[in-house]
């Protein structure tokens, strides 16, 4: 899960991370008086939405005068951004962070991230801040410095030390980074975090070491353990069908075609998706329903696919081991009975209980499309989606 | 011949009288796996699914010998199931439990330095060796004897894989799920390594997907081994956009090195034949075995 930047930031400051001044609002008025209240020259207004490259696209201000707050607050608000992260619909903006603005003296990067070839923290930091670490990465790679941890270690000084004297020569400067490695650190695992980034990082001419950006994803599957950053949440970032789609315990992701899938487990979702594509149809979304054990929860997957206008088009591919087929069977006859169903539906089940799944799904008198084996599923969809746009 | 486990191996389940585990065991049980016992911290003493139940996994290996567990221990407790099995130094230890915090795997890794007991899983299905022993959660039904070497990261791949080789006559060795989730026990290379060895293995069929360089690594060892049986393979997720985590907690392109074309390449210079359709990959090992 990821979260804003001021939420970040204000989780970060907790870690003893310094942080520019700065305080959200939800609405102009609200960002006039948090301008009179910081009382700087300076000012950088920024959009809060869950995707990078704001700044390219105007979504970060940097304004001399409170007054001057409220109007870039004016334009920002409720406006949409489009980055290359947002995909071309863009992202409406519900809040903006206002801060105090840095006398920056230098830029650099930090991230820590866990890293699957070591099963262990990797520490990633450039001297190239402000950049995709990407784009560095390819242009200049010897500018960036790389520590790994082994499992479940703590940094060792001499090591942060290394990193920090990488980014600065000067000795303060150098300390403030060892000290800001360190305290990144116990944030990453004290929040169990999958990744912290800080860029840029900065230096001012005051001799500060300050992180004026931050992003960080968490590990979901500790959210029974960490209920103060399950509650940063912020659903009016996440797309309303895959939202309600998680309250179903389905693991499901919307994508561009029109081809509803859904299939019990993450790679044979994605293998059914594939293989849409090598008989030249596009999938409508990503669902995984293992977690749908029910014949309820099949329901609810069924009808989120079916009334969804994108959707031309489903195919149900289960191979249980885990799950039951016969719930499948259940929970597809119950909602297709419900809506009526007008689209084509291929179904293909296999594995535990399958006679009586397929003797469900028979007796329904529903026109579900059978198909027999996995080749089959992709090739009969897309011909039965075809054929209705004839 | 089969890798890992067969019909000797004497099995234990943590989280034994769960819900979860009770189901599964009585399943392995009914295909005729030797299961021996189980462990619920607790309940030791008590006799379940007509076997000993054991407070620890020390306990339940004196008193029966048992070298292998599968453990269905709810998430929250699982990273320390995975961290008793190996302190008793039990020799495989097959994790099923889905969604273990990333950072207690961590933990487990650090703790299974230097230890004897290899790691299968999390969030996988298992290992099967046909006719023998079943110790997960697959169908098992859908395998049969044969010369075919199965590992998967996707568990209903697996499966598929496994009808696709059943249907065509081949059967399997032994059948892998090495798991979901990016911190995981065995990789591809240690499960390449041992089919390879394995005298009965005549092919391999290797199941990967998007995230990740397990592939990759996989692709270099194919490449140096002198005593290659032919390998197919299958990379799932040529369809997924970037950025966007595809069910498994791994499942998710974040550099290029990660993509389904990048590893398809590094298989296929390697010297694996690409399936192209998951739908095929039956058909084409029993193409390379003739």
């Amino acid at each position: 899960m990821n979260i804003h930047e001021y939420q970040a930031k204000e989780l970060l400051k907790k870690f003893n991370i310094n942080v520019p001044n700065g305080r959200v609002a939800h609405s102009p008025s609200e960002a006039l008086r948090i301008a009179y209240d910081l009382k700087c020259k300076t000012f950088v207004v920024k959009a809060q939405i869950h995707a990078g490259g704001r700044g390219k696209a105007g979504g970060v201000k940097i304004v001399k005068s409170a007054k001057d707050v409220g109007r870039a607050a004016d334009n920002l608000i409720d406006s949409t951004l489009v980055t290359p992260q947002t995909g071309s619909e863009g992202k409406v903006v519900r809040k903006i962070y206002i801060e105090e603005g840095s006398n920056i003296e230098k830029e650099f990067y930090i991230s820590m991230i866990i890293d699957r070839t070591t099963d262990g923290i990797t520490i990633i930091a450039s001297t190239e801040g402000g950049m995709e670490i990407e784009e560095v990465a390819e242009k200049n790679p010897e500018k960036i410095y790389t520590l790994s941890l082994k499992p479940n270690t703590k940094i060792n000084i001499d090591d942060a030390k290394k990193i920090a004297s990488s980014l600065s020569k000067k000795k303060n400067l150098a300390d403030k980074i060892v000290k800001l490695i360190l305290s990144l650190h116990k944030a990453m695992v004290s929040t169990d975090s999958l990744m912290i980034e800080i860029n840029p990082l900065v230096s001012t001419k005051e001799g500060e070491i300050l992180a004026l950006d931050a992003k960080i994803d968490f590990d979901e599957n500790a959210f029974y353990r960490q209920k103060n950053i399950e509650e940063l949440r912020d659903e009016d970032e996440e797309d309303p069908l895959e939202l309600k789609a998680k309250r179903h315990d389905l693991n499901y992701v919307k994508l561009d075609g029109e081809i509803g899938v859904m299939v019990n487990g993450a790679g044979l979702a994605m293998a059914t998706m594939d293989l849409i594509k090598l008989n030249g149809g596009a999938p409508a979304n990503f669902m995984d329903i293992a977690g749908a054990a029910t014949p309820e929860r099949v329901a609810a997957a069924f009808k989120l696919l079916y009334l969804d206008n994108d959707v031309k088009g489903i195919l149900c591919n289960v191979f249980g081991g885990m799950m039951r087929t016969n719930s499948i069977a259940e929970g597809l006859v119950s909602a297709a009975k419900e809506v009526k169903m007008a689209k084509p539906v291929v179904v293909r089940l296999e594995g535990t209980n399958i006679e009586l799944g397929r003797k469900i799904l028979k007796e329904s008198g529903l026109p579900f499309i059978n198909a027999e084996n996995f080749g089959d599923t992709a090739k009969k969809i897309v011909e039965a989606v075809n054929k209705e746009k004839k | 011949m089969s890798i890992l486990v067969n019909k000797n191996t004497k099995v234990i389940c943590q989280g034994f009288t769960g819900s979860q585990g009770t189901f599964h065991s009585e399943q392995s049980i009914a295909y005729g796996t030797n299961f021996v016992g189980g462990v619920t911290p607790g309940k030791g003493g008590q006799t379940h699914l007509d076997l000993p139940v054991f407070n620890t996994v020390k306990e339940a290996m004196d008193k029966t010998g048992a070298n292998a567990t599968t453990i269905y221990v709810p998430p929250p407790f699982a990273g320390d199931a995975i961290i008793e099995a190996a302190d008793a130094d039990i020799p495989l230890i097959i994790a099923i439990t889905d969604g273990i915090p990333i950072h207690d795997m961590m933990k487990v890794k650090k703790h299974l330095n230097g230890k004897k007991s290899k790691l299968i899983g999390p969030n996988c299905p298992g290992i099967i060796t046909p006719g023998e022993a079943k110790l997960g959660i697959m169908p098992g039904y859908v395998y049969k004897q044969g010369k075919v070497g199965i590992i998967s990261r996707s568990g209903t791949l697996s499966y598929e894989a496994g009808k696709q080789t059943t249907d065509i006559g081949l059967g399997q060795t032994t059948v892998i799920g090495i798991g979901g989730d990016p911190i995981n026990g065995m990789k591809f290379v240690e499960v390449l390594e041992l089919f390879m060895k394995d005298e009965k293995t005549e092919g391999i069929i290797l199941i990967g997907e998007i995230g990740g360089t397990a592939e990759v690594d996989a692709a270099d060892f194919i490449k140096q081994d002198k005593n290659s049986k032919p390998i197919v393979s299958f990379i799932a997720g040529a369809t997924a956009p970037p950025g966007k985590r595809m069910g498994h907690a791994g499942a998710i392109v974040s550099s290029g090195a990660e993509t389904a074309p990048e590893k398809i390449e590094a298989l296929k210079s390697a010297g694996a034949i690409i399936s192209k359709s998951p739908a095929d990959l039956g058909s084409t090992m029993l193409e390379c075995l003739k």
